[in-house]
C-alpha cells in the first residue's frame, strides 16, 4: 500500500502568512510574535485568537519593544469573518475536542492548514479528519506535536523554543534545507545540528508521534521536492509504522531526487527482550519490516544517504551540503546582522541583569508563597493558635500580635459597636438604599458614607481630645473650661436619655473589662474624673459608649506600644476604622432585613417636608 | 499509549453485552466466559455461574499470550474439578512459552519466562475442525483492513500471505454484498449470507469501539450459528473518554513475562499522577550504563547510540521524562534510578548519561532542580560506586541548569562532565563510554 500524495503541494507558509490561534495560548503566542519580530515580519503571524469559554475581546503582546492588541473571539466563524486572509490554524485544544475543533476548521474555505498540537487524540478521529482534508486539498500537521518552522516566515506555537534558541539555531533567516521528522524535540535538536553544519533550515516540520499522523514524513518531503529553494532534505524516521518504506519507494521512483540524508531511530530495540513501548505512540514495531535496522537497510538501497547511528548524522549532513556548495548547488550568502530582540523584564530580572524601584510597598501580609501569611504567620497558624479577629486585626492594623486581653478588647469593642438600631444615619441611609433596589455594596457604602465628626466619629474625637489634654497635663477643671472658651462640645461626652442614674450598659461593660484586665489606665481615669465634674453639672453628661471605647482603646495602644506610636494610629483614623468595622456588621444586616421584608421603594412624607419655598 | 491489548475475558463480554445491538438481534454472542485471577475463589465460583458444573469446560491462560494451543495451554473437555486442578497446577510457578516453533511442533526460540495469573474458563464449543475459520480486522493508515480465511485455528498459518483482504475506508462500513465477494469466495455458499452478516456487524462493533485490532480464531462457522471460540483484541486507550463505557470495567495487562519491577511499578505509578510523562524499563540491573533522558525521541536515540557503540549488553534501562514534570516527580524518578544503579558495586565503575536534545519549551534549569537534589542525596553511594556523570541539554534557561550541574560536582566529590547545544546530542555516549572515539 502506498500512501496518497497530499493534494496539498509547495509552500504551506510566507512571510504573510497569518494564523489563528485555538484556545489562549499567551506563551505559545508571545514567542511566535518574537520569531516574527526577529524575522522581520511586518505583521504578526497571529491575526487572532480564538478562545471558546472566554468573550471577544483584545489580548496584549509584544511586537519588538512595542505592544499590540491581537483580537481574541469566541467563535472561529466570527473570526474566519473578520480575518478573510487567515489560512493557518494552530489548534491547542486538549485531546477531547481537539477533533469536533479541527472539523470545524477544515469546514472553514479559508483554512487550508490545520496544526493539532494535542496528545491523545483517538486514532479513528485523526483518520477521519486526514480522509476530509485530503477530500478538500487541505493538511494537517500533528496531532501530538509542537508544530513547525518555516524560517525567517512562519513558526508554529512554540517550535524552537525561546528566542534566544531562534537566534542560536539562525531561524529568523532561510537556509536550503527541509527538514521533517516526527518529534518535536528532536525537530529544534536538528535545527540546531543543520545550522551548525549547512547555511541553514529553510523549513522544519514535526508531524508528531501519532501511528497515524494527519500528514506523512514523506508528504513534507514531497512538498520540499516541489520548492526550488530547498536544496538537500534531511529526515529523521522512527522504529514502527511503513511510512520510511513509502519514502524509499519515492527515491527509487524519483519523486523525491533531491539529496536526502535519513536515520531512523530504534536500532536498540533489538537489545530488549521483550516489546519495549517507546515515548511515541507509534514507536513500536510490530514486525521485523518495521525495525528500525529494517526500516534503515531499505532507505539506504534506495539511495538515500544514511549514517551509521546518529553519532555521525551531523556528519553526513555537514558533507551532503559541502558537495553541493562545491557543485554549485548551494551558494552561500553573506550572513544578514543577527536581529536584536528586548529581553522579557522577567527574565532580566531573574538573571539579575536589571533592577528598577518598586511602586508599591507591603509590609503586612504576603500572598506569594505556598501559604497565606499574615504579618510573618502562616494562615494555618492563625488558625492552630486560635488568635481571633482580635489578633489578626492587632497583626494587619499594628503590625505585632497583641496578648488575648487586647485581642479579646478589640473584639468586644467590634461587638458593641455592631448596631445602633435602624433609626441611626448610616442604618436609615442602608435602609433606603437598600428599598430603592440597590446592592449591598451600594446600600452597605451609602450608609458608610455618614460616618463622620457627627456619627460614629465621637470615638476618633474622644480618644484625641482626652489625650491631648492629658498629656498636656491639664487638669480635668482645665480641660473642660479650655473647651468651653472654645465653644467646643467634648467629644464623648453626654448622653440623649443615659445618664448617671440610668447608666448605658455597654459603657459598664467596657469600663470594666479595662480595669480589670488593662496594666494601666491614665486615659480612662482622666475621663472618669472629668465625667465627675460635667455630671455634676448636668445628669446626662456622662461617658457615652463611643467616648468610652475611644479612651480605652487609647490607653489600651499606650500599654502596647510607645506614646508617639499610639498617638500616630489614632492621628491616621484607626479608631474611625474601628467603628466601620464594627458598624459594617449591622449595616449588613439591615440591608439583608430590608430584602428579606421585600420593602418596596421608601419615599419621605410630604407632611413631614416643610415647604418654605413660596 | 494508543495501541493497547486486553484480556480475551474482556473482549468476549463486550461482545455478549453489545454485539446484539449491533447485528440487530440477529446474533447473540453467549456470555458464558469467566476470568480466574489471583484473589478469585475457584471453591466459591459455581454457586455464581451453574454452568461451570453442568458443562464440559474450555480453560486457557489470559496473558496476551500468542500460541497457547502449540505451548500446551490449552485444556478441554474438563469437569471442573479437573480445570481446578489444572489452573493450580499451571498457577504454581513460573513457566517458559516460546513464540517459535518448527515444523515438527518443537520450539524455536529462546522463549519467556513468566507467571501465569489469569485464565478464562468457557464451556467447551463441540464443532467440526472443518467448520473453523479466521477473522481479523485492523487499523491501517488510510481506515482499516478486514482479513478473512476460510479455515482456522491452531495450524491455521501464514494468514497475511493466504487469507482474503478488505480495505475499508475511514468512515465507510462495508455492505454484506462486498463482504460475500471479496472475503467469502471459499465459504459454501449456504453459509456465506449468515457470514457476511456476522462480518459486517462485527465491523461496526470494531470501528465503534475503537478497537485497533480484533483477531478471531478460530471462529466456528456452521448452517445456523457463527461462534467465536479465541479472541486476541487491541483497543486504542486514547479513546477512553468516547467509549470507555462501552468497555465496561477493564485493564490492560501487562504482556506475559513483563511483570513490572517494585520501581518501574512506582514509575508507572508517578506517570499515571501527572501530565507529563515519566518512563522506566530495567534492562538489565547489573549494566554498568544508566540513561536519565529528557524527550521520548532523545531517549530512542542514546539507547540506539549505546547499542551502536557495542554496550548493548552494559545497557542498564530504558527510559525518559517529558513533558515538563515538577521539580517533586523528577526528583522522585532520578532518586529511583539513581538508587537502582548504586546497589550492587562494580569494580569497573559506572556511568550515568543524563542526556537530552534541546527542549521546545520545557524549563531546563527547573527540571535539573529534581536531578541536583537526588544526585546530592546519593553523594557516598555514587562516589562509593565510581559513578561518572555526563550531562548534555539544551533549551529555556539551559546556561543556568548546566552551570548547576558544575557546581554539584565539585559540591558532591562526584565528576560530572557537562555539555551544551554545542556538543552532539549523543556526543556524551562516545565520550564516556569510548573516551571520545
Amino acid at each position: 500500500m502506498t500512501t496518497e500524495v497530499a493534494a496539498t503541494t509547495g509552500e504551506l507558509f510566507s512571510k504573510n502568512t497569518q494564523s489563528f490561534i485555538y484556545n489562549n495560548q499567551v506563551k505559545a503566542t508571545q514567542r511566535m510574535l518574537d520569531f516574527d519580530y526577529a524575522s522581520g515580519r511586518e505583521t504578526p503571524s497571529v491575526a487572532a485568537i480564538i478562545n471558546p469559554t472566554g468573550s471577544d475581546g483584545f489580548s496584549k503582546f509584544f511586537f519588538g519593544n512595542s505592544e499590540v492588541l491581537i483580537p481574541v473571539y469566541k467563535s472561529l466563524t466570527k473570526a474566519a469573518k473578520m480575518h478573510p486572509h487567515v489560512d493557518v490554524m494552530i489548534n491547542f485544544a486538549s485531546f477531547r475536542s481537539a477533533a469536533p475543533s479541527t472539523e470545524e476548521a477544515l469546514d472553514t474555505p479559508q483554512i487550508k492548514t490545520v496544526v493539532i498540537i494535542a496528545e491523545g487524540v483517538p486514532e479513528r478521529k485523526t483518520k477521519q479528519l486526514t480522509a476530509k482534508a485530503k477530500a478538500l486539498g487541505k493538511i494537517i500537521i500533528g496531532p501530538a506535536t509542537v508544530g513547525g518552522i518555516k524560517a525567517g516566515c512562519f513558526k508554529i506555537g512554540n517550535t524552537g523554543g525561546t528566542i534566544e534558541n531562534i537566534i542560536e539555531s539562525k531561524l529568523y533567516r532561510p537556509g536550503s534545507v527541509g527538514f521533517v521528522s516526527k518529534s518535536g524535540g528532536l525537530s529544534n535538536e536538528a535545527y540546531n545540528i543543520i545550522s551548525r553544519n549547512t547555511n541553514g533550515l529553510y523549513e522544519g516540520i514535526a508531524i508528531g508521534g501519532d501511528s497515524y499522523p494527519g500528514s506523512t514524513l514523506l508528504d513534507h518531503l514531497l512538498r520540499y521536492e516541489s520548492i526550488p529553494e530547498v536544496k538537500m532534505l534531511v529526515c529523521l524516521g522512527e522504529v514502527g509504522g511503513r511510512g520510511e518504506y513509502d519514502i524509499a519507494e519515492a527515491l527509487r521512483n524519483k519523486k523525491i531526487t533531491k539529496p536526502l540524508v535519513i536515520w531512523v531511530t530504534g536500532t536498540c530495540s533489538k537489545a530488549f527482550k521483550t516489546e519495549v513501548q517507546f515515548g511515541h505512540a507509534g514507536a513500536k514495531a510490530g514486525s521485523e519490516a518495521e525495525t528500525a535496522d529494517a526500516k534503515n537497510a531499505a532507505l539506504k538501497a534506495a539511495g538515500a544517504i544514511v549514517p551509521n547511528s546518529y553519532d555521525d548524522y551531523d556528519q553526513k549532513i555537514k558533507a551532503t551540503y559541502e558537495s553541493l556548495v562545491e557543485k554549485g548547488g548551494i551558494k552561500p550568502e553573506p550572513e544578514p546582522p543577527v536581529p536584536k530582540i528586548p529581553m522579557d523584564y522577567a527574565k532580566a530580572l531573574k538573571e539579575g541583569l536589571i533592577r528598577k524601584p518598586s511602586n508599591f510597598i507591603c509590609t503586612i501580609s504576603d500572598d506569594r508563597g505556598e501559604e497565606l501569611l499574615y504579618g510573618k504567620m502562616p494562615i494555618s497558624e492563625v488558625f492552630q493558635q486560635d488568635i481571633g479577629i482580635g489578633g489578626v486585626l492587632s497583626i494587619l492594623w499594628f503590625k505585632r500580635q497583641f496578648p488575648s486581653y487586647a485581642a479579646k478588647f478589640i473584639e468586644m469593642s467590634i461587638m458593641v459597636t455592631a448596631d445602633h438600631g435602624p433609626a441611626v444615619s448610616g442604618a436609615h441611609n442602608t435602609i433606603v438604599a437598600a428599598r430603592a433596589g440597590k446592592d449591598l455594596i451600594s446600600a452597605v457604602a451609602s450608609g458608610m458614607l455618614t460616618i463622620g465628626p457627627r456619627f460614629g466619629g465621637a470615638i476618633d474625637g474622644a480618644a484625641q481630645m482626652f489625650s491631648d489634654a492629658y498629656d498636656r497635663g491639664l487638669t480635668p477643671a482645665q480641660f473642660i473650661a479650655e473647651m468651653k472658651k472654645k465653644g467646643v462640645n467634648i467629644q464623648g461626652i453626654g448622653h440623649r436619655v443615659k445618664s448617671v442614674n440610668n447608666p448605658d450598659m455597654r459603657v459598664t461593660i467596657m469600663k470594666e473589662y479595662a480595669k480589670k484586665h488593662f496594666k494601666t489606665t491614665p486615659l480612662l481615669d482622666y475621663a472618669l474624673e472629668v465625667e465627675k465634674l460635667t455630671t455634676a453639672k448636668k445628669d446626662n453628661l456622662i461617658l457615652n459608649v463611643d467616648g468610652c471605647i475611644g479612651i480605652c482603646f487609647a490607653d489600651m495602644l499606650r500599654n502596647e506600644m510607645p506614646k508617639s506610636e499610639a498617638a500616630e494610629y489614632i492621628q491616621m483614623g484607626a479608631l474611625n476604622g474601628l467603628f466601620v468595622l464594627g458598624r459594617t456588621i449591622g449595616m449588613i444586616g439591615h440591608f439583608l432585613d430590608q430584602k428579606r421584608l421585600k420593602q418596596g421603594l421608601y419615599r419621605h412624607p410630604w407632611d413631614d417636608i416643610t415647604y418654605m419655598s413660596q | 499509549m494508543a495501541h493497547k491489548a486486553i484480556r480475551e475475558a474482556d473482549g468476549k463480554r463486550m461482545l455478549a453485552r453489545l454485539f446484539k445491538d449491533y447485528s440487530n438481534g440477529k446474533y447473540v454472542i453467549s456470555d458464558k466466559c469467566v476470568t480466574v485471577g489471583p484473589d478469585t475463589d475457584m471453591t466459591e465460583l459455581p454457586n455464581q455461574y451453574k454452568w461451570l458444573t453442568t458443562e464440559k469446560l474450555v480453560v486457557k491462560p489470559d496473558q496476551l499470550i500468542k500460541r497457547r494451543g502449540k505451548n500446551n495451554l490449552i485444556l478441554v473437555g474438563a469437569n471442573y474439578d479437573q480445570a481446578k486442578k489444572w489452573i493450580e497446577e499451571k498457577a504454581k510457578a513460573p513457566i517458559t512459552i516460546y513464540g517459535k516453533f518448527d515444523a515438527d511442533g518443537k520450539p524455536a526460540d529462546k522463549g519467556t519466562v513468566g507467571q501465569l495469573t489469569h485464565f478464562i474458563i468457557e464451556p467447551m464449543v463441540p464443532h467440526n475442525e472443518s467448520d473453523e475459520c479466521y477473522i481479523s480486522m485492523m487499523a491501517t493508515h488510510d481506515g482499516d483492513a478486514i482479513l478473512f480465511y476460510h479455515e482456522g485455528g491452531v495450524n491455521v498459518g501464514d494468514v497475511d500471505a493466504k487469507a482474503s483482504r478488505l480495505e475499508v475506508p475511514i468512515s465507510t462500513v462495508p455492505t454484506a454484498a462486498e463482504i460475500e465477494e471479496k472475503l467469502l469466495e471459499k465459504v459454501p455458499v449456504d453459509r456465506r449470507k449468515l457470514v457476511s452478516g456476522f462480518i459486517e456487524a462485527l465491523f461496526k462493533f470494531y470501528a465503534d469501539l475503537n478497537f485497533t485490532y480484533l483477531e478471531i480464531n478460530p471462529v466456528v462457522v456452521t448452517q445456523n450459528a457463527v461462534i467465536p471460540l479465541d479472541l486476541a483484541a487491541k483497543l486504542d486507550n486514547t479513546a477512553e473518554f468516547e467509549s470507555g463505557d462501552k468497555w465496561g470495567d477493564i485493564e490492560f495487562p501487562v504482556p506475559f513475562g513483563r511483570t513490572p519491577t517494585k520501581e518501574e511499578a512506582f514509575v508507572e505509578d508517578l506517570d499515571s499522577k501527572t501530565g507529563a510523562s515519566l518512563k522506566l524499563t530495567v534492562l538489565n540491573p547489573e549494566g554498568r550504563v544508566w540513561t536519565m533522558v529528557a524527550g521520548g525521541g532523545a531517549s530512542v536515540i542514546y539507547a540506539d547510540t549505546i547499542t551502536d557503540l557495542g554496550y548493548m549488553n552494559e545497557m542498564a534501562n530504558y527510559g525518559e521524562y517529558s513533558g515538563d514534570p515538577n521539580e517533586e516527580f523528577t526528583y522522585l524518578y532520578a532518586k529511583t534510578i539513581i538508587d537502582l544503579m548504586t546497589r550492587n558495586k562494580n569494580q569497573k565503575g559506572k556511568f550515568l548519561l543524563i542526556g537530552g536534545g534541546i527542549a521546545n519549551f520545557t524549563d531546563v534549569a527547573k527540571t535539573f532542580k529534581g536531578i541536583i537534589k537526588a544526585l546530592s542525596e546519593y553523594q557516598q553511594k555514587l562516589q562509593e560506586n565510581q559513578v561518572k556523570i555526563y550531562v548534555r541539554r539544551g533549551g529555556p534557561n539551559y546556561q543556568e541548569g548546566l552551570m548547576q550541574m558544575r557546581e554539584l560536582g565539585k559540591r558532591i566529590g562526584v565528576p560530572i562532565e557537562v555539555y551544551g547545544p554545542e556538543t552532539h546530542m549523543t556526543k556524551i555516549v562516545s565520550i564516556a563510554l569510548n573516551g571520545g572515539n
